[in-house]
């Protein structure tokens, strides 16, 4: 230990001593940084890199990456466009009636009992190099293996199969994955919900059969192998967002021997488990798994063939991003994930050049974003001076405060509650949520339907004419409008007549630390422009979905992440047969408007066509009206990049974007060389000074030594 | 003292007992099974098909302390309580609910904790009595007055801020020592110098005036006197007799903790992005993770009491009087 110590102090002396050049503050063990590295972060561990079970954006970040999907979405276009990925081509949709017979034409929703998809998957393509290929490994392990990375086992690496697609089908069914899509799932692919039962009585029944042969050994009625290259997937009805779900990593290919050979008890011991440890045919493939230090991706070396894009939108296209079109993917070598829980080393690191790429928190807002006169978005001088550059994109989310329409004073249909809704709507001032708590990264939602996904509309047709008037862009209406509509509502003044006082509202919440304070002050203060009173009921994370849940909360607020571009995937959320409270579904508002519901089956099932558009504008006329929710806004995505980090484009629905980011080293290292320069003289004071202050000990102890005992 | 010792050692078990009672009963009132399987299956179409499924695929779907559907003694074996605690007596941890071996992500996440505790321990405490008896040296004089001073300055600061400014100072400004992270073997001691030395000089103030306050009660007595009418130097009689004499409440301060440095330090670890276990209760907590929360408080229990045991006998080896029965 003593030698230990002594050899890492005089190793860290010697080169704070001879390289002075050199970046102490390196956060990377040296020589890591050969060949073109991406450096990026995580600051919670991912819980699962399975990708059946994974369905959050930090999990997405790694396993989009490994696995891949039968589709994927185009990095350089807009609107949001699917291509195939491991599919050669996109697929075949055969429909049917109740009898089994094949519709031809164009036939309405109406009249599909089922949809077939027809997929036909690439030749060739390989797994990454991984022990799972090597079947003998399956039961006895090498005796040396240390038992410390995978990759010093044997390799072996097959060809990808439909055989692969299939089986990852039978897994999501599988009750021992528990994928968060199972319900989903079972109520559109034919035979899913069944394969789910038979395989729940074969591990009640038969548990000495092991996972693989247990879900071979029964088919999916709706999931049938044509030919070597080519399956097919019949759904219920139509439901052409299938093909959205499709490219998703729940769908991604998973040989059968990953399965089995993760199945060794002795792997299980050191937690190296596939829902740790993924196996795809990506561009990547996890090198380092330590979820509690850093992950990190290297090169497949047996990666398909595939090419930068060719062509973008013009506005891509002029910001450089097609400067390495035709490039093989990756191109990138290595991608270094290490775990940085707080946001002030995370910020500093980069400023550091220790990472290429940073978000940016309200802490360091104002060091990196400058607005203009004009109110342009800009970067201040010292980030300029660093060479670092801003994109901004408004995401596809949606975050709403809603009314619970089960409650007997915000809610139902009738002429009263409506108006108090809209009131409501008026009064609580969005863009000053915006600029207060969002430091202006935000657009006011205008209905339901974010940007950039079909059937938003942007400008005076967009705007949302019972809060806003177009007045060379949208004005929020006066809070007089919102105190006549309190007026029809009864409660004119914001008393309630039935006690006299004013008319209390109960705002539901789960945010009770000291950041939410003044956030909820704020509210408070909205309502009380109407002189209505606001009292929040501030709980724990369970008991907050407990309430949502049994429908028990008035006012609440609530988000929501699109899965894919889709509006289907926003409007479900007001679906009556979606209610929170009555069906388990994701309406939290537990809105039901049967006109609403029944625009919804149609749109759902609709490709975008002008006649789906039409149809969209009168659901979000109508929802309007019913004020389910405030709607909130739209976050704004600010993403700050390093002048060596190329190719960066907000592309909010494509997870596998890794690939196509381009690094240069040399300049990354210039800068990180000019701005980690080790600064050495405040150590020299600082060791002069505690020299000056032994003078003075010293005298002391003189006197002291001197001194007579007694 | 072996009797003692074994005495002691059984107590262990009540001990325990109560102690796994308590968190099973403070986790359950605040989460329910159904809650802990809705936050591990995420928030988004999650069914209750799938919920119960998860309850029933890791135990959670029996009774918690009683199953009346079973007699005799399985009605008491039936349950989670039961099922999730006889495991814990002989050490075996179990899977968390994420699915993780807990001994091994307890066993690789200990040796950055042990990296950044032991040497914190071992240079902060002799820091802290050098600086201690060095007060005592020159107690009277400006320089007592000055070093006490320091020390509650010290002492006045929060230990966020040493941790932030000592980043920004060193790691940033100076550019001397990484900012934050972690490598395993040699590549670790420029990741812990900052974290060490930050952990030192925070409790720098608080540590040399609670040892100051020791060596002056020992100071104090008949036998420092006689030391130095026998014409010791102050030097001598500081540093052989004094600190000698006052190393029964210094090992009651420093064996008890000593078991538990393995547990880490939330905040430290945190913040210099160290991968030890520090946070790792507290995600488990955050994420209701009862397997981890268990195994932890059990693990922390049961080191606590055996740093109890450990300062008893350490009290023998360094105070003849002392005899242990």
């Amino acid at each position: 230990m003593k030698g230990l110590l002594k050899t890492a102090i005089s190793l860290w002396l010697s080169t704070l001593a001879a390289c002075s050049d050199v970046a102490l503050n390196n956060p990377y063990v040296q020589n890591e940084d050969q060949g073109k590295v991406i450096y990026s972060s995580f600051s919670e561990r991912p819980k699962h890199l399975d990708p059946a079970k994974a369905y959050s954006s930090n999990e997405y970040g790694i396993i989009a990456q490994v696995y891949e999907s039968l589709f994927q979405y185009q990095y350089l276009k807009k609107p949001y466009q699917l291509e195939p990925l491991l599919a050669s081509s996109m697929p075949t949709v055969n429909y049917f009636d109740a009898h089994g017979v094949q519709l031809s034409g164009q036939p309405s929703a109406s009249d599909i009992a089922y949809s077939e998809y027809v997929l036909t998957i690439k030749d060739n393509i390989q797994f990454q190099p991984h022990p799972s290929f090597n079947v003998g490994l399956h039961k006895r392990l090498p005796d040396a293996w240390d038992g410390e990375s995978l990759y010093t086992l044997p390799q072996s690496s097959r060809v990808l199969t439909v055989d692969d697609f299939i089986y990852q089908i039978k897994r999501l069914a599988d009750p021992q994955t528990q994928s968060p899509i199972v319900g989903l799932m079972s109520n559109y692919i034919v035979g899913f919900k069944e394969f789910s039962q038979t395989q729940a009585a074969l591990i009640d029944n038969k548990p000495q059969l092991d996972k693989v042969r247990r879900l071979q050994s029964v088919p999916m009625l709706g999931v049938t192998k044509i030919n070597s290259t080519q399956f097919s997937i019949r759904i219920k009805g139509k439901y052409p967002q299938f093909i959205n779900w499709l490219a998703m990593p729940f769908f991604s290919p998973m040989p059968w021997e990953a399965d089995a050979f993760y199945s060794h008890p002795v792997l299980l011991s050191k937690n190296i488990t596939l829902d740790w440890f993924p196996v795809g045919t990506g561009p990547y493939f996890l090198a380092e798994n330590n979820p509690n230090r850093r992950m990190a991706l290297s090169k497949n070396p047996n990666f398909h063939v595939e090419y930068y894009p060719r062509e973008a939108t013009d506005q891509l296209a002029k910001k450089g991003l097609l400067k390495d079109a035709g490039k093989r993917l990756p191109l990138t070598d290595k991608v270094i994930f290490s775990l940085e829980k707080e946001s002030i080393p995370y910020w500093n690191k980069f400023l550091q050049g220790y990472y290429d790429a940073s978000g940016i928190s309200s802490d360091s807002f104002d060091q990196a974003v400058s607005f203009s006169p004009s109110g342009e978005v800009g970067l201040t001088h010292s980030m300029l001076e660093r060479g670092i550059g801003l994109q901004t994109a408004v995401t596809t989310s949606s975050f709403y405060l809603g009314f619970n329409m089960l409650d007997k004073v915000v809610g139902g249909d009738s002429k009263k509650t409506k108006k108090l809704r809209h009131a409501i709507s008026i009064a609580v001032d969005y863009e000053e949520y915006i600029s207060i708590f969002q430091n202006g990264r935000g657009v006011a939602a205008q209905g339901i339907i974010p940007p950039e996904i079909f059937g938003h509309i942007e400008g005076e047709q967009g705007v949302n004419p019972l809060v806003y008037r177009w007045q060379n862009g949208p004005q929020r209406r006066s809070i007089d409008e919102a105190k006549k509509h309190l007026v029809d509502a009864g409660y004119a003044n914001g008393i309630d007549p039935a006690t006299g006082e004013s008319l209390v509202l109960y705002f539901d919440t789960m945010d009770s630390g000291p950041d939410s304070k003044a956030r909820l002050n704020w509210l408070r203060k909205q309502l009380d422009k109407l002189n209505i009173e606001l009292v929040v009921r501030a709980t724990d994370y369970n008991r907050f979905q407990q309430k949502m849940r049994s429908g028990n909360a008035q006012l609440y607020m609530w988000g929501w992440n699109a899965d894919y571009p889709d509006p289907e995937n926003f409007m479900f959320l007001l679906y009556g047969k979606n209610s929170k409270a009555l069906h388990g579904g994701e309406n939290a508002s537990n809105y039901k408007n049967p006109r609403f519901d029944a625009l919804f089956e149609r749109m759902s099932s609709m490709e975008n066509t002008p006649e789906r558009q039409k149809i969209i504008n009168k659901m979000v006329d109508i929802a309007r009206e019913d004020a389910p929710w405030l709607w909130g806004f739209h976050p704004k995505a600010f993403s700050l990049y390093h002048a060596w980090y190329t190719n960066a484009n907000p592309n909010l629905m494509a997870n596998n974007s890794t690939k196509y980011i381009n690094i240069d080293p040399q300049l990354r290292r210039a800068y990180q060389s000019k701005w980690n320069k080790p600064v050495y003289w405040p150590l020299v004071i600082i060791a002069l000074a505690l020299l000056l202050l032994l003078l003075p000990a010293y005298r002391i102890y003189r006197r002291i030594e001197n001194a007579k005992a007694l | 003292m072996i009797n003692y010792i074994l005495r002691r050692l059984l107590y262990v078990l009540p001990v325990l007992l109560g102690v796994n009672i308590l968190t099973f009963v403070l986790f359950f009132v605040v989460n329910s099974p159904d809650d802990m399987a809705r936050m591990q299956l995420g928030d988004k179409h999650v069914s209750q098909a799938a919920v119960n499924n998860w309850k029933q695929q890791r135990g959670y779907d029996l009774p918690l302390i009683w199953n009346q559907q079973e007699t005799g003694i399985q009605a008491i074996k039936k349950t989670i309580f039961f099922e999730k605690s006889v495991g814990l007596f002989v050490f075996d941890l179990g899977l968390s609910d994420n699915g993780r071996d807990i001994v091994a992500d307890i066993s690789q996440r200990m040796w950055p904790s042990l990296a950044i505790a032991i040497p914190s321990l071992i240079f902060g405490v002799l820091a802290n009595i050098t600086f201690a008896l060095l007060l005592i040296f020159y107690r009277g004089s400006y320089l007592e007055f000055g070093g006490l001073f320091v020390c509650i300055t010290l002492m006045s600061i929060s230990g966020l801020f040493y941790i932030i400014a000592g980043q920004f100072l060193v790691g940033k400004l100076l550019a001397l020592t990484p900012i934050s992270g972690y490598a395993p073997g040699m590549e670790a001691f420029k990741f812990i110098i900052l974290p060490v030395v930050i952990g030192i000089i925070s409790g720098l103030g608080s540590g040399a005036r609670w040892y100051r306050t020791l060596f002056l009660e020992e100071a104090a007595k008949d036998y420092v006197r006689t030391a130095k009418a026998k014409g010791l130097s102050e030097l001598q009689v500081l540093f052989k007799h004094v600190l000698k004499n006052a190393m029964v409440p210094i090992l009651t301060g420093i064996v008890v903790i000593l078991p538990l440095l393995f547990m880490g330090s939330l905040i430290t670890e945190s913040f210099f992005g160290i991968p030890g276990l520090g946070s790792y209760t507290i995600d488990a907590i955050s994420s209701q993770d009862f397997a981890i929360v268990r195994s932890m408080v059990f693990l922390g229990s049961f080191l606590y009491i055996i740093g109890l045991l450990l300062t008893d006998i350490s009290y023998t080896l360094v105070d003849p009087r002392v005899r242990l029965n």
